[in-house]
């Protein structure tokens, strides 16, 4: 996944960039630790988010957990598809799973958040 | 506090477990993927340990009529043989705990959840009478095993004596499984055909083994939730507390006494007159799920609140459950308030799901 050039932050959200968006999800190991994904609670577009605002939210079926956005921005897409296909987040979060792109205010903010590396070191220290 | 753990506790973690505190103890919620866990319960067999649920042994001459004061089921005429689904009733007629009595050839077993253990314990003992009455706690050296789904009695049948697939529905017999002395009833917490086995703890790995090299798919707590919501069963400190009555739960068909029992004077007296509340099922419109504590409203009042609540995986949609003023009818619109917005909800009569009948 390092050819994707991800980042997290520690709430396990990714951010990526893609054609100049910041393109957001959540982690294959939050994802895994959260077991199925039977909802997605999305944005519309044109809102806008600053740093660690919660954005939606995501079920499995025991639990709720809020979305936090790790950069600020104005939201350009939303992935409706998810609406039907929750599943995705499970089986491909970096791919069919991602959840909204946003058009970044601070691109600075990805100077802030956790590599991939440091990331990966973050989750098997718990 | 420490959680405590069952005989087969390791492995559960070896089989790559997600373990979870639940009612004091530490408990696998799934293996795998709760769903796929759900679904082979629904249409292969899954196996489930359950050796955190509690085990009473009540005998003696005046064991019978004991339990006949403390159960609004009747007592007196469960056959040798035989299991009733009852509660345990408080003065008011509010439940203590719910539970399973199994009519043994000597004694009576009862089965009462993990976390209420204790609670029964302590309301059941000041009720004993002075003489004529045994009850001694069997939990930590019982074993619980379920086996669950259409395959469950071809899987047990393999293993077991006498033949598990003629015993019928909500009875018991003893017997050997793989060996091991067993206790095998043919009830379950999952809405399907299946088995509960009780063995001595030191047996309990053999029996699991066993029973997973015939077949049967390791199941967690996770899945055990959804398949009893579906199938409309309730769970305490969800659908039963101490002020819930079973005429409120809807399960008026469990009330069958004949005799005096703590807590009749209420409970006839809403069997006659009917209660302010009942529970019924909810059906989302939507996809968002309701859960637990989400408030439900009609006209934009607020007229109870969500009990449990998840996505049915084997409907494909959200369900629920709320104790609802009793003039509202099944088959009627109501909200559900899921973070800030009004969800839609259908009442629906509890079960969600039946089983289909088989031929076999």
């Amino acid at each position: 996944m390092n050819d994707m050039n991800l980042k997290f932050s520690k709430s396990h959200e990714y951010v990526r960039i893609e054609n100049r968006l910041a393109v957001i999800g959540i982690s294959q190991h939050a994802a895994d630790q959260m077991g199925d994904v039977v909802y997605v609670e999305l944005p519309q577009i044109g809102k806008a988010y600053s740093k660690d605002e919660e954005f939606g939210v995501v079920e499995s079926v025991k639990a709720v957990s809020s979305l936090y956005s790790p950069v600020s921005g104005t939201v350009s897409a939303v992935n409706a598809e998810l609406l039907e296909h929750p599943e995705w987040v499970n089986s491909d979060p970096y791919g069919k799973g991602w959840m909204l792109k946003l058009e970044m205010t601070s691109p600075t903010e990805l100077d802030q958040i956790l590599s991939q590396e440091q990331y990966d070191a973050e989750v098997s220290s718990h | 506090m420490q959680l405590r753990r069952t005989p087969l506790y390791d492995r559960h973690v070896s089989l790559g477990a997600r373990m979870v505190p639940f009612g004091g103890w530490d408990m696998p919620v799934q293996y795998s993927s709760i769903v796929a866990e759900h679904k082979a319960v629904r249409e292969n067999v899954g196996l489930f340990d359950v050796s955190h649920m509690g085990e009473f042994l009540v005998s003696g001459p005046g064991a019978a009529e004991f339990l006949a004061s403390v159960v609004p089921a009747n007592v007196l005429e469960l056959a040798v043989g035989r299991v009733v689904y009852t509660q345990f009733t408080n003065a008011s007629g509010g439940v203590v705990d719910d539970l399973l009595i199994y009519r043994l050839a000597d004694h009576y077993l009862l089965v009462v959840n993990a976390s209420n253990i204790a609670k029964d314990w302590a309301h059941l003992e000041p009720l004993l009478p002075a003489t004529g009455v045994m009850m001694t706690d069997a939990s930590d050296r019982t074993a619980l095993l379920a086996l669950q789904g259409p395959e469950a009695a071809a899987v047990l049948a393999q293993c077991a004596t006498p033949d598990p697939r003629l015993l019928p529905a909500f009875s018991v017999q003893q017997g050997q499984v793989l060996g091991a002395d067993a206790v095998v009833s043919r009830t379950g917490y999952t809405g399907e055909d299946g088995f509960e086995i009780f063995v001595p703890t030191e047996d309990a790995g053999r029996v699991w083994e066993g029973l997973l090299a015939l077949g049967a798919t390791p199941c967690g707590l996770g899945a055990r939730d959804t398949l009893r919501l579906e199938a409309g069963l309730p769970l305490y400190g969800h659908e039963w507390d101490d002020t819930t009555t079973p005429v409120e739960a809807s399960l008026a068909w469990t009330v069958k006494s004949s005799t005096e029992y703590l807590g009749r004077a209420e409970i006839d007296r809403q069997l006659a007159h009917g209660t302010r509340r009942r529970l019924l099922g909810l059906k989302m419109i939507g996809r968002a799920p309701a859960r637990e504590g989400y408030e439900v409203f009609r006209d934009g009042q607020p007229i109870g609140k969500v009990c449990s609540g998840t996505l049915a995986p084997s409907l494909g949609y959200p369900i629920a459950t709320a104790y609802l003023p009793a003039d509202v009818s099944v088959g009627q619109r109501v909200q559900v308030k899921i973070r800030e917005q009004m969800a839609e909800a259908e009442t629906v009569r509890l079960p969600f799901y039946r089983r289909p009948k088989r031929s076999s």
